[in-house]
């Protein structure tokens, strides 16, 4: 490491564990993405622009300009703990999907579908998305309309077993988000799926 | 009385149709200790399951935080002694297209990005008073000291 990166490393541990300086300051720390996604934050300041795209790259920022700087997980616990303590739990995602032309769960749909009690369970305050997905049979517009009436489906049968309407956000999303990509026209059981999302 | 002029009356009834079917952009998931929310010039006590809407500006008290799920699935949690404004957040959970821009006043926040970000680098928007940031994706902290 370079004597002036020390020096920046240096200035930013005491800076995340003091807090406190002579004129408004931020610092941005980027963290590894725990399921591995590509991970970047930008930082425009009054110098310019900086990209942080390494997990615990970090900047630290003035009204003046930035400092790239680089951070520990030990240094982003001890200052940001309270904050990522109060993080709601992520989304929960269940995938179903019907036997071939009718409104009926596969035999592992339904089991599947059970889970999504046991996860509403678990939440202080669950709110729901159903978000009904085609395969590329047909216009978008039509699927459009098709997928969310499968998610409406859904959504009555979450209902029938005594989850508030109000709590449930139905959504068709078409042939926008293939789980098997496809070319136009074509039959794929697994793309033809609702996913509830339960937060 | 002159008759009412049309123009000012379409524009209305289309802001109304044009209005989503709901006001709620995210909602508070985990609170701890004193935490308020400022709403058109009130400030309302911060309850676990109360939904937010455009413009609320969160504070957090001493020994406070609060955590929130916004609609695109974006996850924001602030720590003690924070002030974060809300102040934009358009979301079509249809195409995943939208834009939220916060501002963290003071404190720290943590962010897990969510499907605006996603779908369109950049539609997402962290400012503090000294930058602004481009969510790229996905997890990261920030701080702004007084």
């Amino acid at each position: 490491m370079s004597s002036r990166a020390a020096a920046a490393a240096l200035v930013l541990a005491l800076a995340l564990l003091a807090g406190c300086a002579a004129q408004p300051k931020s610092t941005v720390v980027l963290l590894p993405d725990a399921s591995g996604r590509d991970t970047a934050v930008t930082v425009d300041h009054a110098g310019g622009q900086l990209v942080l795209d390494k997990p615990y790259a970090a900047a630290q920022l003035t009204r003046d300009g930035a400092q790239p700087a680089s951070a520990n997980a030990a240094q982003v616990m001890a200052r940001f703990g309270d904050a990522l303590a109060a993080r709601p739990l992520p989304p929960a995602s269940f995938t179903l999907y019907f036997v071939e032309g009718r409104d009926e769960f596969t035999a592992e749909s339904k089991r599947d579908f059970d889970g999504v009690f046991a996860e509403i369970a678990r939440r202080p305050v669950p709110d729901l998305v159903v978000i009904g997905h085609t395969d590329t049979v047909g216009t978008p517009a039509y699927n459009d309309t098709l997928s969310r009436q499968r998610a409406e489906v859904v959504r009555n049968l979450l209902v029938a077993r005594g989850i508030a309407a109000e709590r449930i956000v139905v959504v068709g999303r078409g042939e926008r988000e293939l789980v098997v990509v496809t070319a136009d026209n074509v039959a794929e059981p697994r793309n033809r799926r609702v996913e509830i999302q339960v937060r | 009385m002159k008759p009412l002029k049309p123009l000012p009356v379409l524009a209305l009834l289309l802001t109304v149709l044009a209005a989503p079917a709901w006001a709620d952009i995210g909602q508070i998931k985990t609170r701890k200790g004193q935490v308020t929310v400022e709403r058109q010039g009130q400030r309302l006590p911060a309850e676990v399951g109360m939904t937010l809407e455009a413009a609320d500006v969160l504070r957090t008290g001493p020994d406070s935080a609060v955590g929130i799920t916004m609609r695109d699935n974006s996850l924001l949690s602030a720590g003690p002694n924070s002030i974060l404004a809300l102040q934009r957040f358009e979301f079509d959970p249809t195409t995943s297209q939208g834009r939220f821009d916060s501002q963290l006043q003071r404190g720290t926040l943590a962010v897990v990005s969510g499907r605006i970000a996603k779908q369109s680098p950049q539609a997402m928007t962290v400012r503090t008073p000294a930058a602004q940031l481009g969510v790229r994706g996905t997890e990261f902290v920030v701080a702004v000291d007084e």
